[in-house]
């Protein structure tokens, strides 16, 4: 049976949807079965950043409403075998989730996929809250700044009380801090919040953190996920990411220099 | 044989009086709606006595002229026994008018009963205790008694104990104790960096923590009305 993964964070512009792409895609690189939803109904973008906007012709909430089927659906990713995008509606609103609808959907791919990552919309309304609902384990997506925290602590107290965990007293979901767009360099300086600091507030173990780089844009202007492409600190990190998630040790290798200043402080 | 039987005993008894509800303090028109009230069942109010309520006209400008009316209503037979609600002023003149005073209003019996209310239900307090964090928008209320908390309360998250809060971890959000009015409530802390303190609606917001001991760990408790920290 598949794992269900929310990457959520409650404020917007965090790097969500960039953050799905490049942790399902660096999933599949695995090996892993790996399906990707996007929540975001009405303001649909990871099919953008994952370049299949093109090939997109039933959407999840046609699958939700039996307009059309799962496999109709499901767009395979031309690059990376075993992964699949399951893109957003862009014409209905985000009402159009049901609770039975998208657990009916979530059933069915789990029979199919180990992993089924859903990038959730920004907010803490009924989308966030069908994205996270069904969750198993999370993906909470932090910038080191103020208001981003205080939003992912909203958002880890939303995944202690009102998903499906919570709500059937089963085992919690388990959480997992993501701090993206870091520069080491103003957090030296000051002006930003360091690891230290964003765990502090958050309490949830650090599966990794990722450098702002320039890469990013191009790459989901390319609609490429960014662990596709090599040459990328921002995609070498969120490499580390997946292999820390399957519980691997990844050397840090020629990063070192970064990572001990990250962590070394 | 009894030579100490009592000659005289006072109790405290209910009884039915009619009052009469004064809604305007024009004497002129309270005069002529009397004289056809009256008119109507002139046995009725023979002898009877009366309680003037003045709750309506207390704040009015143009004061009653009582002891006009006093004067009236004993022509028609009844008996003026006392008042009620009037302003300082028409109690004094009710006095003067050997009138007497009766204290009696709900929101003022309310206010006196409320207070050994919450210290007699405080004995059978019920102690709550969290482990988890409370997060940002979470909000933890122990109704009965002391609350504690191991973990962190987040900036935005809120706390609420009838007794006595303790925080083991970071106190960032609200923590409200006493909520009930209890002046001996106290909160105690690991590190200080409340949004907000209060303790029996007395309270403090984060600009006015002293310096000197944010990120310490203190108590705070009520002295003189007002909110005072210590360290630990």
């Amino acid at each position: 049976m598949g794992k269900i993964i929310v990457v959520t964070s409650g404020k917007g512009g965090v790097g969500k949807t960039t953050t799905s792409a490049a942790f399902a895609s660096g999933l599949a690189l695995r090996g892993h079965q790996t399906v990707v939803i996007d929540f975001d109904v009405g303001l649909r973008n990871l099919d953008l950043v994952m370049g299949c906007e093109r090939r997109v012709v039933y959407d999840f909430v046609n699958v939700i409403n039996g307009e059309g089927n799962l496999n109709q659906a499901l767009i395979k990713d031309k690059r990376i075998e075993s992964l699949f995008i399951l893109p957003a509606s862009q014409t209905r609103n985000k009402e159009a989730l049901t609770i039975k609808g998208v657990a009916r959907i979530l059933e069915a791919l789990k029979k199919r996929f180990e992993y089924i990552i859903c990038d959730s919309p920004a907010g803490i309304e009924h989308g966030a809250i069908m994205a996270m609902y069904f969750s198993d384990e999370a993906l909470i997506v932090t910038n080191p700044e103020v208001s981003s925290v205080r939003d992912s602590d909203r958002i880890i107290g939303m995944l202690s009380s009102k998903t499906r965990r919570a709500v059937q007293n089963l085992p919690p979901v388990k959480e997992h801090l993501l701090l993206t767009r870091y520069i080491p360099k103003r957090v030296n300086s000051g002006d930003m919040l360091s690891v230290q600091d964003v765990q502090d507030i958050l309490a949830i173990p650090l599966l990794g953190v990722i450098p702002e780089s320039k890469s990013v844009l191009q790459a989901s202007n390319a609609g490429i996920p960014i662990t596709l492409d090599k040459k990328s600190d921002a995609g070498q990190a969120y490499l580390n990411v997946v292999a820390r998630f399957l519980g691997e040790d990844p050397p840090p290798r020629e990063k070192k220099g970064f990572l001990t200043r990250w962590f070394g402080k | 044989m009894y030579p100490h039987k009592p000659a005289l005993e006072f109790k405290g008894n209910l009884l039915t009086l009619m009052v009469l509800h004064l809604l305007e303090s024009d004497n002129d028109k309270i005069a002529e709606q009397l004289a056809k009230k009256i008119s109507k069942a002139p046995g009725f109010f023979q002898d009877a006595p009366i309680v003037i309520d003045l709750h309506a006209i207390q704040d009015d400008e143009s004061d009653i002229d009582l002891s006009e009316l006093v004067k009236l209503l004993r022509t028609y037979g009844l008996i003026p026994v006392a008042v009620r609600g009037g302003n300082p002023q028409q109690d004094e003149t009710a006095l003067n008018l050997n009138l007497g005073i009766l204290t009696e209003t709900k929101s003022v019996r309310h206010r006196r009963y409320l207070e050994p209310e919450t210290v007699a239900t405080s004995s059978p307090s019920i102690c709550k205790i969290v482990t988890q964090p409370i997060r940002s928008g979470q909000q933890v209320v122990s109704l009965q008694g002391d609350l504690v908390v191991l973990s962190t309360i987040s900036h935005g998250a809120e706390i609420l104990a009838h007794r006595h809060i303790h925080v083991y971890g970071a106190l960032r959000g609200r923590a409200l104790a006493g909520v009930n009015g209890d002046n001996e409530a106290r909160i105690f802390c690991q590190q200080l960096d409340a949004e907000l303190l209060s303790i029996a609606g007395r309270y403090l917001v984060n600009e006015d923590l002293p310096e000197n001991l944010r990120s310490q760990s203190v108590q705070i408790y009520l002295e003189d009305d007002s909110l005072k920290i210590d360290p630990l």
